[in-house]
């Protein structure tokens, strides 16, 4: 049996009937990584003993009888979740050699449920970016052409969901950073509303926007991680006391007379022609699974993707300014605290993250504050009524997730304005705070994935989800494996 | 209107980063379009909209004030440059 072809979900049934064990998935996998990592560099870090005691735990647990749905499932986690002891960098050599002394809070769910945990995948420099190119550690390639990025930041998640290096895996989205890498490795990729996961021991970016998110092969193991993780933690004064649906109960649920809503906004000229065509041919789907589909719109999404670059890079000016060498990660010698501060994170922090904390610490500089911050939380507000308002009239928006499929390495690694063009449809549900998904519509004429996106209000997890199930169950696209992968 | 070699270099020092000389030309030339860009946002009639504090409903979250377990001394200092004492070591402060 080709153990990586299953989906988390079919894994997860075999470990329970017994049929396999965690520690032959896990090998599996970790053979997988041996392989194929080198030329893709989805995972900056391996821990295999780790992983395969873990597995033999879970074996154990399994045969006992109280497994829960992940017990035994080999996962990776976007490598800017703490876990004790393991290297964490955040994709940057500010923090390289650091071990956190503690768990991120959905490390510590994932260990109670019993999942297994294969090592810490690639990203953009503290999550700041769109192709995983701004990882100081080297890109991530995207599995279906090599050539091209695997979307970021958690492209190192994408990738290895996509690639069959993991049943599953962990990142964060702060404008876009699950969902946009998800469309652009044919995987489906969820973002949980804002306060649905605890950020406890997650390196922060943009703490009003930050959210940990999941990815899957299909929208069911979507649902197994998200149930997994979700929920309230008194450690994140964000984290909602919201009760954790069970997720998976609805999935079957049919979509007659879900209201599906088509944003003029998003369908416009700049888009690439083959995504216009999947994400329409998508909602072809959903009005045949009983949906119905009318135009919405989102008057002020032109607007989201300055009032994202001044909003995000203010918080990351704030939460990195505790990056100065005393307490982690290397230090510059210097004569005195200041050079050595400034030399620690001159060295240290990557161009793209030295840029958006130097857009923060202007847009809130005395003299620029109103003009720029200020101005950019107010238009966040009416990008949020422009869902609200929406809302009263669907109940989930259909668009891309991206305007292109992946592109190539280096084609915008030094066009800022370019490659921040690549969250353009992401940024305004994550400015709003509300629940995004995306799934694999379809291919190009290149053969590279197209993403559907699919937003709800907050706290709607479980009816994206449900909407992808459905889809997936009618369409056979998740089922195609990136060539070079498949064996 | 483009920043000056003056003001990023200003910001730099804020943001306390050292950058080569090269660096402050190209982040200058970056900067600007995306200030540039963001500009947009000024024409915005937002006189009569609250700005955003956060998406979620307003609550105020309160705990217990007592002290709680707390992550051992070692386990904190071990991943610093510098350590004495039980405390964090830096450079002089002061000249």
């Amino acid at each position: 049996m080709e153990l990586h072809t299953l989906t988390l979900t079919e894994a997860a049934a075999k470990l329970h009937s017994g049929e396999v064990t965690s520690v032959a998935l896990t090998e599996a996998m970790l053979q997988r990584i041996e392989a194929h990592n080198p030329a893709l560099n989805a995972f900056l870090s391996v821990t295999a003993d780790a992983a395969l005691e873990s597995a033999r735990q879970a074996d154990a647990r399994i045969r006992s009888g109280a497994a829960s749905p992940l017990t035994g499932v080999p996962i990776a986690l976007k490598d800017v979740i703490c876990v004790k002891g393991l290297p964490t960098t955040a994709g940057s050599l500010i923090l390289k050699g650091y071990r956190p002394p503690y768990n991120a809070a959905v490390v510590e769910k994932l260990s109670s449920a019993g999942a297994v945990i294969l090592g810490k995948t690639n990203l953009d420099e503290f999550a700041m970016g769109s192709s995983t190119e701004n990882s100081a550690y080297g890109p991530t390639r995207n599995p279906w052409d090599m050539s091209r990025v695997p979307g970021g930041s958690s492209g190192g998640s994408a990738a290895a969901v996509a690639a069959r290096l993991a049943f599953g895996a962990l990142g964060t989205d702060t404008g876009g950073s699950v969902r946009q890498p998800a469309a652009l490795c044919g995987v489906v990729g969820l973002k949980p509303s804002y306060g649905r996961v605890s950020r406890y021991g997650l390196i922060a970016f943009g703490s009003s926007l930050d959210q940990i998110g999941v990815f899957g092969r299909t929208a069911e193991d979507a649902a197994v991680l998200i149930e997994t993780i979700a929920g309230h933690d008194p450690r994140d004064g964000t984290s909602m006391p919201t009760p954790v649906p069970n997720y998976r109960a609805v999935l079957s649920r049919p979509l007659h007379g879900l209201r599906v809503g088509l944003p003029k906004e998003y369908f416009v000229s700049g888009v690439q022609a083959d995504v216009s065509a999947g994400v329409n041919a998508a909602v072809k789907v959903l009005e045949s699974l009983g949906a119905t589909a009318r135009e919405v719109t989102l008057p002020h999404t032109d607007l989201a993707l300055s009032t994202y670059y001044i909003i995000a890079p203010a918080e990351a000016s704030a939460n990195l300014a505790r990056f100065d060498g005393v307490r982690f990660g290397p230090r510059a010698e210097a004569d005195s605290m200041w050079d050595e501060y400034r030399r620690t994170r001159g060295a240290g922090f990557g161009p793209e993250v030295k840029r958006r904390i130097m857009l923060g610490a202007y847009a809130l500089s005395t003299g620029y504050y109103d003009a720029y911050y200020l101005q950019a939380q107010k238009v966040r507000t009416l990008i949020k009524a422009d869902f609200d308002a929406a809302f009263n009239d669907v109940d989930v928006i259909a668009c891309p997730t991206s305007p292109t499929t992946a592109f190539k390495i280096g084609e915008k690694v030094d066009d800022p304005l370019a490659m921040y063009l690549a969250d353009v449809f992401t940024l305004p549900g994550s400015l709003a705070g509300i629940a995004g998904l995306s799934v694999n519509c379809g291919f190009d004429g290149d053969g590279l994935p197209i993403g559907l996106q699919l937003l709800g209000p907050a706290f709607t997890e479980e009816r994206l989800l449900r909407v992808a199930h459905q889809y997936q169950q009618a369409t056979e696209w998740h089922k195609r494996q990136p060539p070079a992968f498949s064996h | 209107m483009p920043l000056t070699l003056a003001e990023v270099q200003h910001i730099a020092e804020l943001a306390r980063l050292e950058l080569a000389e090269e660096e402050l030309t190209h982040f200058r030339e970056q900067l600007s379009s995306v200030l540039d860009y963001a500009a947009q946002l000024r024409a915005v009639d937002t006189s009569a909209i609250p700005p955003t504090a956060t998406v979620l409903p307003l609550r105020t979250v309160l705990r217990e004030d007592a002290a709680q377990p707390s992550l051992p001394r070692e386990a904190l200092l071990a991943n610093a440059a510098e350590s004495e004492a039980g405390c964090f070591k830096v450079p002089p402060v002061l000249d």
